[in-house]
C-alpha cells in the first residue's frame, strides 16, 4: 500500500515531465483548456491541503487568488517578475495570517461565512482604494508572456504543490491535521498546539492560492475587483475539491478535470443558466458523493465488510453506588 | 509523602451555575485518587479544569508545586497530565496503532516513524489490545475503544493519568480486567486520578478519595473514613431524590 517514497516522486516527476510537453501538441484552445485545468488543479489540491484534513469549508480562495492577480496587476509593469512573484507571496502570506488568526478559532458554519464575508470585505476595500486613491476602476496587464509561459509555471507550481502536499503528508504535521480533523479537543489533549497547526496549513494553502492568482493574472489583459475577487471561483474550488474527494492529496484532480470540462461546456452553451446549474451540481455532489470520487474509489476497492461496532453500551452506567 | 498535583480555590461557573466552587485538594504521587460524587457535583469540569480544558474563573491547579491554572490543554498534557473522557473518543478513521502514535508524536519527548509504531504496539499489547493494532478505532468494541483511549494517554507517558469513569459500562469480567490494568499501572509508578461511580473498584484501587457534592469538595481522606462520613452519605441519599 505505502510505496516508497523515491519511487513515488520519481512517478510524479515522469508525469509532469510528460505534461509539460502539451504546449508543443495542444492547439489555442487546447492551451486554454490545459491552463483553466492547472489552474483549478491547484486551487482544488491547495484548498484540501488544508480543509481535508481540518474539514472548514473555506470559501476565502479568491481572496488569496485575487491579491496575487492584483500585486501583479499594480508591479507587473515596473519590477522584474521574480520580485512582482516574490511580493505576491509576501502579501498572501500576511493576509493569510492574519485571516487565520482570526477565523481558525471560529467553528463550522462561522468559518464558511467569516470566509465569505471577508473576500467580499477584501474586494470592496480593492474597489475602494482604487476609485477614491489612484482613480481608476481597472487596470491593464501587459505583460510579456504568452499562453505556454503562464501553463508551464501553473504546472510547476502544481509540481511543487504536489511535492509539499506529499511530503506533509508523511510528517508529524499532516498527522497532526489528521488528529485535528478526528477529533480536536483529543488532538489539544495529546499535545498538539491546533491553532499553530492549522495556522500553518492554511497560510500555506493560501500562498499556492496567491501565487496561482499572480501567474494568472495576465491572461486577462485588463483587471477589476469584480474579476479578480469573483467569488465564482471560491465555489468552483470547493465544488471540484469535493467532487475529487479532499482525503488523498491527489482527490481533488479527479474532480477538477471532469468539472473544467463540464463547466466551460455549460459557459459556452447556456451562459445564462450557468449559476443556476452549477448549484444544482454541487447539491447532487454532497448528496450523492459525500466522500469523492477518491473516496467511492478507496470503498470500492476495500472489499472485507466491517464488523458492526458495539454502540449500545456509550451511555455511562449509573449502577453500583454507595 | 510529595504532592504532584494541589488544587486550590478552584472555582468555574456557566452562567448562573456554579458547577465547581472553591474546591481545594491534593493528589499525592504514587497514589490513586478517587473522585466520587452524585452526578452532576462537577467531577468531570474538575477534570477539565485540570487538564486545561476549561479555564477556571478562580483558583490555582499546581502540579509538582508548578502554577498550571488555565495554561492551554496542549501544554499541559505535554507537561505530563493525560486524560481519557467520560463518553469515550478515539480517532475513527484511524487504526488502533495510529490513535496510540497521536499520544507519542507530540508530547515533551516526541516519537514518530518505526520508534513510534514499535512503542505503539507495545502499549496496545499492555492494555490488552495485542494484534489489533491495524484494526480501525471505528471497528473496536466499547470497550476496546476504552482500552485504546487509555493507551494513547499512557502514550504521553504522564506523570498524572485523569480518568473519567473509565471503568463504566463494562461488564463484571471487563471489570475485573480494567482494575488489574489500572493496579498493575500504578505499580508502575503513575499517580492516578479516577472519577468513579463502581463502588467495588474504587474500593479496591483507591488509597485516597475525594468526594464533591454541587460543585464543593465536602470530604477528602482516605477510602474507608471518607466512605463512613456523614457528609458524603448524606450527599449521595440527597441523590436519590432526582
Ligand atoms: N459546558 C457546560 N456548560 C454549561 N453547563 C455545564 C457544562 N458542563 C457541565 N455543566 C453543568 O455543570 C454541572 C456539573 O457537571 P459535570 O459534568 O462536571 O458533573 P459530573 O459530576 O461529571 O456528573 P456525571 O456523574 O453525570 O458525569 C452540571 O449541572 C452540568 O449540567
Ligand atoms: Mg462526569
Amino acid at each position: 500500500m505505502t510505496a516508497r517514497p523515491a519511487l513515488v516522486i520519481a512517478a510524479g516527476a515522469a508525469v509532469f515531465a510528460a505534461l509539460a510537453l502539451v504546449p508543443f501538441v495542444a492547439d489555442g484552445y487546447g492551451m486554454s483548456l490545459a491552463i483553466a485545468i492547472a489552474n483549478y488543479a491547484i486551487l482544488a489540491t491547495a484548498w484540501a491541503l488544508f480543509s481535508g484534513p481540518t474539514r472548514y469549508i473555506s470559501l476565502a480562495t479568491v481572496a488569496f487568488f485575487g491579491v496575487g492577480a492584483y500585486t501583479v496587476a499594480v508591479l507587473g509593469e515596473v519590477l522584474p517578475w521574480p520580485i512582482v512573484v516574490l511580493a505576491a507571496a509576501v502579501n498572501g502570506t500576511l493576509l493569510a495570517f492574519v485571516v487565520g488568526l482570526s477565523t481558525l478559532r471560529l467553528a463550522g458554519i462561522y468559518f464558511v461565512i467569516f470566509s465569505f464575508g471577508l473576500t467580499e470585505l477584501i474586494r470592496q476595500v480593492v474597489t475602494w482604494y482604487e476609485v477614491k486613491v489612484t482613480n481608476t476602476v481597472g487596470r491593464y496587464v501587459f505583460l510579456d508572456t504568452d499562453q505556454s509561459m503562464i501553463y508551464w509555471q501553473l504546472l510547476g507550481l502544481a509540481a511543487i504543490l504536489y511535492l509539499t502536499g506529499y511530503l506533509i503528508g508523511r510528517s508529524r504535521l499532516g498527522f497532526a491535521l489528521r488528529v485535528i480533523g478526528g477529533d480536536e479537543t483529543v488532538a489539544r489533549h495529546v499535545g498538539i498546539d491546533t491553532t499553530r497547526a492549522k495556522l500553518m496549513l492554511f497560510v500555506l494553502s493560501a500562498l499556492f492560492m496567491t501565487l496561482t492568482g499572480a501567474i494568472m493574472a495576465p491572461r486577462w489583459t485588463y483587471i477589476d475587483p469584480a474579476i479578480a475577487f469573483n467569488p465564482q471561483i471560491s465555489f468552483q474550488t470547493v465544488i471540484m475539491a469535493l467532487l475529487g474527494g479532499v482525503q488523498r492529496l491527489w482527490g481533488p484532480l479527479l474532480g477538477v478535470i471532469p468539472l473544467t470540462l463540464l463547466f466551460d461546456w455549460l459557459n459556452a452553451n447556456f451562459p445564462n443558466h450557468y449559476l443556476l446549474i452549477l448549484g444544482i451540481v454541487f447539491m447532487l455532489i454532497v448528496y450523492l458523493l459525500p466522500q469523492g470520487v477518491a473516496g467511492a474509489i478507496g470503498k470500492l476497492s476495500r472489499s472485507r465488510t466491517k464488523p458492526e461496532p458495539e454502540t449500545d453500551r456509550k451511555a455511562h452506567s449509573a449502577e453500583a453506588r454507595p | 509523602m510529595t504532592t504532584l498535583l494541589q488544587v486550590s480555590g478552584l472555582t468555574k461557573r456557566f452562567g448562573g451555575l456554579t458547577a465547581v466552587r472553591e474546591a481545594g485538594f491534593t493528589v499525592a504521587a504514587g497514589e490513586v485518587t478517587g473522585l466520587l460524587g452524585p452526578n452532576g457535583s462537577g467531577k468531570t469540569t474538575m477534570m477539565n479544569l485540570i487538564s486545561g480544558n476549561l479555564k477556571p474563573d478562580a483558583g490555582t491547579v499546581r502540579l509538582v508545586g508548578k502554577d498550571i491554572t488555565g495554561r492551554r490543554p496542549h501544554l499541559i498534557a505535554r507537561g505530563g497530565i493525560a486524560r481519557t473522557f467520560q463518553l469515550v473518543r478515539v480517532i475513527n478513521d484511524m487504526t488502533a496503532r495510529e490513535n496510540v502514535v497521536a499520544g507519542l508524536a507530540f508530547r515533551d519527548r516526541p516519537l514518530w516513524g518505526q520508534a513510534a509504531a514499535n512503542e505503539a504496539d507495545r502499549l496496545l499489547e499492555r492494555v490488552g489490545l495485542g494484534g489489533r493494532a491495524e484494526a480501525q478505532a471505528a471497528e473496536l468494541t466499547y470497550v476496546d475503544q476504552k482500552r485504546l483511549e487509555l493507551a494513547r494517554a499512557l502514550a504521553l507517558s504522564p506523570r498524572l493519568l485523569l480518568l473519567d469513569e473509565w471503568l463504566a459500562g463494562l461488564n463484571a469480567s471487563e471489570l475485573d480486567g480494567g482494575i488489574a490494568l489500572i493496579r498493575s499501572l500504578s505499580q508502575e509508578g503513575v499517580t492516578v486520578l479516577m472519577v468513579e461511580h463502581v463502588m467495588s473498584a474504587i474500593r479496591q484501587l483507591c488509597e485516597r478519595c475525594v468526594v464533591m457534592n454541587a460543585g464543593a469538595i465536602v470530604a477528602e481522606g482516605e477510602t474507608t473514613a471518607v466512605m463512613s462520613d456523614p457528609a458524603v452519605i448524606a450527599a449521595y441519599l440527597g441523590e436519590e431524590d432526582d
